[in-house]
């Protein structure tokens, strides 16, 4: 039997970037607020002394255990889906502040391009230009209207950057100023601004100064140590849940924060959710947390999931293509990221040193900022070189030709393992109609419940993309000097492969109801009471790493709330389609 | 000091097998150690030769692997898969035997955070998904952290320990068949041969494929030559000093900008903690 607890204002289901921003805003506004994690309680000194590439990037160390639940994956609607059983094959963050902990760092605003994508692609090339299945749609919120939130979540993360010469406008700098330079990044400036291009310097939650947030919180100057992405900083230098939002929220007594607790369902009557049914991890008793506003603020799989086993919202049907929960399905997969590798025999450059979102890039071939009327594909992506800083065991990169073990290999990995640089492009990633998530009908976790299975195949516009994105690294590569210059295969599928943690969609956002599940309030169409935030709103994967706007959607979504808990109702009037 | 000390009777040893022309032969090459071990096993003489030929530890016993023989192939293959040459010394003397021995007898070897319920299907679709090829740092989000392996494409009941278990004795299995010995008693190429036959997904395994554990074994040798020593492997952080990587350090905010190569001398783990 579940055990009712007493009803608070806000319940909060995830601590990552989204779960955190709520949690902070709702405590510091007055709310009684709990937030449900299913992972441990940690803290800083979790992760002070951790340096160790076979723990954390080799053994998963702060991924979700996929023991009790995973995914299963197909191409094709109608295929029977596989589970993905590892965690080499799925990877995704849990214990407190989620996969916001373990993340590289990197940020960008998404243009104004991509949140209006349909009527900018209509405006521009006519409608002949959208392929047929491809489901593109206006996120309901323009860039205009995001740009304070971008700015307030920059400033809450301490980013720190300089402005990109071809991005949008801006209402204020970065709080803070750019990280140092390195040979490869300058390399790759030098070389790109003699092309005509645009470089600059990545933009980053490794902080580049010691600084103090609006919210009181301190966060630590970045010492380039090259253990960041898959690791919780040892310094408190990477801006994430643990040093901003969640100290925030707890200096409020309203505020709880409850881990072990792994949220299995939404209770909800057919018209408001009435709260989270929960059981505690390490008893086993479940719970029942009523709550005035019901916040999932997960991961996309976990937020799909949930509303599809609480029977929320019209299940999306790929046949007669109606329903809205698990619609466009979205993500950066194996056939984004890919570029050109340069191996340079004359030079070594020092790649044991770095951080996560140390690099340089350029959006001259981003968006729309370049011509589309004689390519064959939408939208685009940043070129990027990063210098994460190499473990031992990853620094076994080898060029084409080289056998994949024994003498020949070992010679040529640790000959290159400090002369090889890779750039790629980030493509966008479009929505088709046959990409989404429904339930699993055969594989289940330990409580019985089903899992959450995903369709998802690639398109001509994924490969010429991609196709596009590796042909202008090579050219730089090239030009940038290296003796071999090796350029990535296309895949001609998807490959079931899960690993980047950049997955997307199922609960999109928009301004209308038969296309969204969510108002640009993260609102619920259907329930008034009900957010869902996080990746889950992105009705397709713009050619950027999602999680400033994420972070963005949680202050955007913060206001709805507090607008809610005031007015109630439908905060936004939706737009039916003439 | 300790380690000092190890890394003298390292270097001493090295000379030693330089000395008497043991590495100069392409032929012996990579079987050496395996070889070594061998003869180990069987109770050889001069016990103090063997010690400082070694530099073994208190923790080189096997506590996953019963069976010597098992123990032998793997030590062999692996051995194969990154072997002794003038760069320095291969997966046999880095310990990686042992260092795999140890990880299978923990939670990776037993699976605990895979996906392990039922059904396994085991027909086309899952021979077709155990035999696509993606190497981790290829494309996605991660492209730049990930070691240049192939994901192990997992759709078997058995765990990992399990796996190992069959494919070792698989490979046993085909060297008989093919050369009419045991794996860690052919040549070189031969060993080779045998060894490509599963990686190229040719060898087929009960309940799951051989390519699945040849992707297991290269990653974990990887793992083995160049984690920290503190499991076992990369054995007085010689196969960092191959790479010419310093190891788990403070920070690098005073060099960071540098355009030359900063060499720096390896420091464990234990080192940081300390």
């Amino acid at each position: 039997m579940a055990k009712k607890l007493d009803k608070v204002d806000v319940v909060v289901v995830g601590t990552g970037w989204a779960g955190g921003v709520i949690s902070a805003e709702m405590a510091k506004a007055g709310k009684k607020v709990v937030a449900l994690e299913r992972g441990d309680k940690k803290n800083l000194q979790d992760y002070t002394g951790e340096k160790d590439e076979l723990r954390y990037i080799e053994r998963f160390q702060m991924m979700q255990d996929l023991s009790n639940e995973t995914i299963t994956s197909r191409n094709n609607i109608g295929e029977r889906a596989l589970p993905v059983r590892t965690q080499d094959e799925m990877n995704a963050g849990t214990d407190t502040g989620g996969g916001s902990v373990h993340w590289a760092g990197a940020v960008y605003r998404y243009p104004p391009y991509d949140f209006e994508i349909y009527s900018k692609t209509v405006e521009r090339y006519g409608k002949d230009k959208i392929p047929d299945g491809m489901t593109i749609q206006d996120w309901g919120i323009t860039y205009d209207e995001m740009e304070k939130y971008y700015d307030r979540f920059e400033k809450t993360a301490g980013i720190s950057g300089e402005e990109d010469p071809l991005g949008p406008e801006r209402s204020d700098d970065y709080p803070n100023p750019p990280l140092k330079e390195t040979e490869p990044i300058r390399l790759f400036k030098n070389t790109t601004k003699d092309m005509g291009y645009h470089p600059y310097q990545v933009t980053s939650a490794n902080v580049s100064q010691q600084y103090e947030n609006p919210d009181g919180e301190t966060l630590n100057a970045c010492q380039y140590c090259a253990f960041c992405h898959y690791y919780g900083c040892d310094f408190g230098a990477k801006s994430d849940p643990l040093m901003t939002v969640i100290p925030t929220a707890q200096k409020h007594d309203n505020f709880e924060l409850r881990t072990q607790s792994y949220v299995r369902r939404v209770l909800y009557d057919g018209n408001k959710a009435n709260g989270v049914m929960y059981t505690d991890t390490e008893t086993g008793q479940e719970f029942e947390q009523p709550a005035d506003v019901v916040v999932l603020a997960a991961f996309t799989f976990t937020n799909n999931r949930l509303l599809m086993l609480s029977d929320i919202g019209e299940q999306y049907n790929p046949e007669t293509r109606k329903g809205v929960i698990g619609r466009n399905f979205n993500g950066q997969m194996n056939i984004t990221f890919l570029g050109a590798t340069g191996f340079f025999d004359e030079r070594k450059f020092n790649l044991y040193m770095g951080a996560g979102a140390l690099g340089g890039t350029m959006n001259d071939f981003a968006a729309d900022n370049f011509d589309h009327s004689d390519v064959d594909f939408l939208n685009g992506g940043a070129i990027e070189i990063r210098q994460y800083g190499s473990g031992a065991i990853e620094s076994n990169r080898v060029p084409k030709g080289t056998p994949n073990w024994g003498s020949e290999f070992k010679k040529n990995a640790n000959f290159y393992a400090n002369r090889n640089l890779t750039i790629w492009y980030t493509s966008a990633i479009m929505s088709w109609y046959h990409n989404y998530m429904d339930l699993d009908p055969t594989y289940k976790d330990d409580f019985g419940d089903p899992l959450l299975r995903i369709t998802n195949k690639y398109t001509d516009q994924d490969r010429n993309i991609a196709k596009f994105g590796i042909e202008k690294c090579k050219e730089i590569m090239e030009n940038m000097g290296a003796d071999t210059v090796d350029v990535d295969e296309v895949p001609d599928e998807f490959d079931h492969i899960y690993q980047g943690g950049h997955y997307a969609g199922g609960v999109i956002m928009g301004d209308d109801p038969e296309t969204s599940a969510v108002n640009n309030y993260l609102q619920m169409w259907d329930v008034d009471n009900l957010f869902v935030v996080g990746g889950s709103a992105f009705p397709h994967f713009p050619g950027h790493h999602p999680t400033l706007t994420i972070g963005s959607l949680g202050y955007r979504a913060a206001e709805g709330i507090e607008k809610y808990l005031k007015e109630g109702g439908q905060l936004v009037q939706p737009k039916q389609k003439a | 000091m300790a380690d000092d000390n190890n890394e003298k009777t390292d270097e001493s040893r090295r000379r030693f097998i330089k000395n008497t022309g043991w590495v100069a032969g392409g032929v012996v090459g990579g079987s050496l150690f395996g070889g070594l071990l061998t003869s180990q096993l069987q109770d050889e003489p001069d016990t103090q030769t063997k010690e400082k030929e070694t530099t073994q530890t208190l923790q080189e016993a096997r506590t996953f692997f019963s069976r010597k023989e098992d123990f032998e192939t793997l030590s062999a293959a692996t051995e194969r898969i990154l072997p002794e040459d003038d760069d320095g010394p291969g997966a046999i003397e880095l310990g990686v035997p042992f260092f795999i021995d140890k990880q299978l007898s923990g939670s990776w070897g037993t699976n605990d955070k895979a996906y392990m319920k039922d059904p396994f299907f085991q027909d086309n679709q899952t021979y077709e998904y155990q035999h696509k090829d993606t190497k981790q740092h290829k494309s996605g989000p991660n492209t730049s952290s990930q070691a240049p392996s192939s994901v192990p494409r997992y759709q078997t009941r058995m765990n990992r320990g399990e796996i190992y278990i069959r494919g070792l004795r698989r490979m046993n299995e085909v060297s008989q068949n093919k050369f009419d010995k045991k794996f860690f008693d052919l040549e070189t190429d031969q060993k080779d041969e045998v060894l490509k036959a599963f990686d190229n997904g040719e060898i087929m395994m009960r309940g799951a494929a051989g390519v699945t554990f040849f992707n297991l074994l290269r990653q974990m040798t990887l793992e083995g030559a160049f984690s920290d020593p503190v499991y076992g492997g990369n054995k007085n952080m010689a196969g960092w000093k191959m790479k010419e990587f310093p190891g788990p350090r403070l920070g690098y905010t005073q060099e960071i900008e540098s355009e030359e190569f900063i060499k720096k001398e390896p420091k464990s783990l234990r080192d940081y903690q300390s």
